[in-house]
């Protein structure tokens, strides 16, 4: 009942900003303060770790456990999750290697908040899911495969 | 333009844990519509969630986050009746804040 009136009352808006952004999207897009356009442009892993800061690769860390399915069902709606136990962590980035755009989400964690996060994210294929935990000025990762099922068919 | 969060903050010992789950189309820049045409990036790019003033999450997010976004969280602090602040910006410069009472 309450998507329905949710898709209602969004849908009158959202053709309006369709209609305004296709028309001038350049002009329209407007970047929010502190974002990191180049982290997000990054197109890898290894692109996406650099430009977060990193200085050298990332260390694979047990310490650092990333939730992933190892299928996912639908690839527009893929629940992540990362724990970090390495002690001064302020950083816990998704990365999704096969994405267009790899960098998916970044959290910083401040003083007082638990380094352990979850989100959805969209996967445009199978492929390999990165948490990247920044310690320090150290880096960390943890790896899965996600595979995943586009038209249910299964496998 | 868009509906409230639904915010959900519950007090485990000395931590809150917060789910959110945030209403926006987070268009990917993607997709194409019936007509063919692709659909313009639309997406929240930085969230956060504050706590009697402090910031207790703060997030940057990418078009690979997912359509009515989810988010959960934990923090030390917090006890029932305080208040939590979670606000975001997109892509347009749109912005959205709403709060919610720790239970």
């Amino acid at each position: 009942m309450e998507r329905r009136e949710f898709l209602t009352s969004s849908s009158g808006a959202t053709a309006l900003a369709l209609a305004a952004a296709s028309g001038l999207a350049p002009a329209y897009a407007q970047n929010a303060p502190g974002w990191n356009k180049v982290a997000f442009d990054s197109k890898s892993f290894a692109e996406a770790a650099k430009a977060l800061g990193a200085t050298s690769a990332p260390v694979e860390s047990k310490e650092l456990i990333l939730q992933a399915p190892e299928i996912a069902e639908n690839g527009s709606v893929v629940r992540v999750g990362a724990q970090s136990s390495l002690a001064n962590t302020t950083q816990i980035a998704f990365v999704v290697e096969k994405n267009p755009s790899a960098l998916a989400a970044l959290f910083d964690i401040p003083a007082g908040t638990d380094a352990n996060v979850s989100t959805n994210i969209k996967m445009g294929q199978s492929s390999n899911v990165y948490a990247l935990a920044k310690v320090g000025d150290k880096y960390f990762y943890a790896v899965k495969e996600v595979k995943v099922t586009l038209g249910g068919c299964g496998g | 333009m868009s509906d409230p969060m639904r915010i959900r903050a519950q007090v485990q010992g000395d931590k809150t844990t917060v789910r959110v789950l945030v209403s926006h189309e987070m268009e990917s820049g993607q997709r194409k519509d019936a007509a063919g045409k692709t659909v313009p990036a639309w997406f929240i790019q930085t969230i956060n969630a504050t706590w009697n003033g402090k910031t207790v999450m703060s997030a940057q997010w990418g078009t690979a986050v997912s359509k009515n976004p989810f988010v959960q969280f934990s923090f030390k602090g917090g006890k029932a009746g305080d208040k939590l602040v979670v606000s975001w910006v997109d892509n347009h410069g749109d912005k959205r804040s709403d709060e919610a009472v720790i239970a």
